[in-house]
């Protein structure tokens, strides 16, 4: 166990990250997993119709938002990227507004959860479709290059399932044929809800593509996020330098079914998961930061602590928030006064 | 015959296009346009001929051949404040762009709740008559009419597209513009000189008359004029309607001059089926049905899914002036 007095191990690489940030990751970490096995209570109490799962995404979605510089930076995510999106700023009431489908939600109550949309911490509005935010990062990170936005960069990420469209295809090499400030980050989770990797492409790594698009690929453990904070910051910061296009791809596993609707028990075996569990990356980094006494086991129990009251108080404070009103239904689909056809 | 004057000059229909585009490029360097062979070749039909020697590669962007991310790379630099212009070299190439127009662009604004908005142009040039086969003489207004969130234009004479144009450009929604290519060279008039703007979703009375109403919109709209023309040396009186836009609809226009002529007859290139007509009819019938002294009547396309190549297929599929004046003789004759 880990003690107060332990020493910092030699092996122990911290990337330049301050024990300050340290902390502020696994914050992120713990408080994705909390929200999100929120958001399955609440599903399973009948208080919300749905939720989605990115249990296991934890790490590499902390070490990435770490590497995003708010402000400045944009981020277009896809719909498993809670701890992303957190990492970036968004506060868990926002989470809990999503979940409920309240009136001051992003979206006003229309969007399933985690599609959020705030241009204050530069992060895009997104649809369900998979890969179809991947065109909207390039022609931002366009956008940025056309302007002469030196030191601004854009992160776009999204499963290995994605990586079988088109459009992500036509997206990454659009980029690469103009040296975009654009970051590709695949968060591969071996599977594209009940399809394995296998059954999607016969070359199990994603990264390797990148050769073949003329940009960098890079591979990482996703389940080390002081390493996806490295590969991702080093990819920023080449993109916004004027160095181009990465791609980067980190290893991690979906431990929960898709979503609430879904039951993964008709597609793997629970010996898989269990295997996998073994390597939980929220565990880990815990059990990291303490051993290298980065907090102690007293502040470690400090911040579940807080994290839990941040999310009853989300979820009370959400709940209470009244719905959308039916007439909000005709709202801002075009600027101005508009006459529906009805 | 149009006439250039001091403060207008005449134009057919690509040279109206060219002459808007370059103009908005000119005035804000926000503007861009993107597509297959806009740059070096200056776009198939020429209408952006030379613009990168004088707006650069960086503004006058040839993509690779991927129509999806034309249309997605246009989303993602309107909402970074851009105002692309996105073009698909024929409109039958647009289906694999279906999802960034509809699901993406139509939807940024709403789904986002005002937070982004999608501020584009997406131009293609559609329609037959002109030996264009399968693949490239489809009209695509009705698969994407359907959709909220989406503005789509169809002008036919060289001073609508310029004005209706300029305002898709100034537009802060997507804006899907259909350009008839049978229209391009064929139809002259006169443009005036100078920055205007019709509003999207007003249609125009291109020939007043009392006994009927034709709507339509795109080349058929000089064939309907056309046979208006003839029936008016044969003592019948036609109004004709260029609707201009198809989303939103001039529900007031259609409605006025129907109440007045009491007849009613839609004319389209695309097929009849779920088309532009069977809206308008539907429309007419809710509003105006105790108005009416005749059936509502649709002119357009047989239900097969585009014009042969060969000559007389596509004659079988188009219309034309005169089966256009015999659907009017009926009509005000019933």
């Amino acid at each position: 166990m880990a003690s107060t007095t332990a020493q910092r191990t030699p092996e122990f690489e911290r990337h330049g990250l301050t024990d300050e940030q340290l902390v502020a990751m696994l914050r992120v970490m713990i408080l994705h997993r909390t929200l999100e096995n929120r958001g399955f209570a609440l599903n399973r109490q009948g208080k919300i119709p749905f939720a989605s799962a990115s249990e296991g995404h934890e790490a590499v979605q902390a070490g990435a938002a770490m590497a995003f510089v708010r402000g400045k930076d944009i981020l277009a995510p896809y719909y498993r990227d809670l701890g992303l999106d957190l990492g970036i700023g968004l506060t868990s009431y926002e989470v809990m507004l999503s979940l409920f489908a309240r009136i001051d939600d992003h979206s006003g109550g229309r969007q399933f959860p985690h599609h959020y949309a705030s241009k204050k911490l530069g992060l895009y509005t997104i649809s369900s479709v998979i890969a179809a935010q991947t065109s909207h990062a390039v022609g931002a990170a366009y956008a940025l290059k056309l302007g002469k936005e030196h030191g601004r960069a854009v992160l776009t990420t999204f499963g290995d399932g994605a990586t079988s469209e088109g459009e992500w295809h036509e997206s990454v090499n659009f980029a690469a044929i103009h040296k975009l400030p654009i970051v590709f980050l695949c968060e591969n989770n071996e599977w594209a809800i009940s399809t394995p990797l296998s059954a999607q492409m016969g070359q199990p790594d994603v990264y390797k593509r990148a050769e073949g698009y003329g940009m960098p690929g890079v591979v990482v453990d996703g389940f080390d996020p002081i390493a996806c904070y490295a590969v991702t910051k080093e990819a920023m910061d080449r993109a916004r330098h004027g160095g181009g296009p990465t791609l980067v791809e980190a290893k991690c596993y979906r431990f929960l079914s898709h979503t609430t609707d879904d039951d993964d028990r008709s597609y793997r075996t629970r010996e898989e998961v269990a295997e996998r569990r073994k390597d939980d990356p929220v565990p880990k980094f815990e059990r990291l930061l303490v051993e290298q006494g980065v907090l102690t086991p007293a502040a470690l129990d400090e911040l579940k602590a807080s994290i839990l009251a941040e999310t009853n108080d989300a979820t009370d404070r959400a709940e209470a928030v009244p719905y959308p009103r039916p007439e909000d239904l005709f709202s801002r689909l075009y600027e101005g006064p508009w006459e529906p056809w009805q | 015959m149009a006439v250039a004057t001091s403060s207008s000059q005449v134009l057919n229909n690509v040279e109206a296009v060219r002459a808007t585009l370059y103009e908005a490029l000119k005035n804000d360097d926000k503007v861009l346009i993107l597509g297959e062979d806009v740059g070096n070749r200056g776009n198939v039909f020429l209408i952006t001929k030379d613009f990168v020697k004088e707006f650069g590669t960086e503004r006058i962007i040839d993509t690779p051949i991927a129509e999806a991310s034309i249309v997605g790379i246009a989303v993602g630099m309107a909402m970074e404040g851009l105002r692309p212009i996105a073009e698909i070299q024929f409109a039958d190439f647009i289906y694999p762009s279906f999802n960034q127009i509809v699901g993406e662009a139509a939807k940024t604004r709403y789904r986002s709740n005002g937070e982004y908005t999608c501020p584009m142009v997406i131009r293609t040039p559609y329609g037959g008559g002109v030996r264009g086969a399968l693949s490239h003489s489809v009209s695509v207004e009705a698969l994407f009419y359907h959709v909220p969130g989406l503005k789509i234009v169809v002008p036919s004479f060289p001073a609508d597209v310029k004005g209706l144009l300029n305002a898709a450009i100034d537009d802060p929604d997507p804006v899907l513009f259909l350009e008839h290519k049978k229209t391009y060279r064929l139809i002259k008039g006169e443009v005036p000189d100078g920055h205007y703007v019709i509003p999207i979703g007003k249609a125009d009375v291109k020939k007043e008359g009392s006994q009927l109403t034709v709507v339509s919109y795109g080349l058929y709209v000089h064939w309907a004029l056309e046979a208006a023309n003839q029936l008016e040396s044969e003592g019948m009186s036609v109004e004709v309607i260029d609707l201009r836009s198809v989303r939103p609809m001039d529900r007031t226009a259609i409605l006025q001059s129907v109440r007045k002529t009491r007849k009613l007859l839609i004319i389209h290139e695309d097929n009849k089926f779920g088309g532009i007509g069977a809206e308008i009819s539907a429309m007419v019938a809710e509003e105006a049905l105790f108005d009416l002294d005749a059936p509502i009547r649709r002119l357009a396309a047989p239900d097969v899914p585009a014009m042969g190549y060969a000559m007389p297929l596509e004659e079988a599929y188009m219309s034309s002036p005169a089966k256009m004046a015999d659907a009017m003789r009926e009509m005000v004759k019933f």
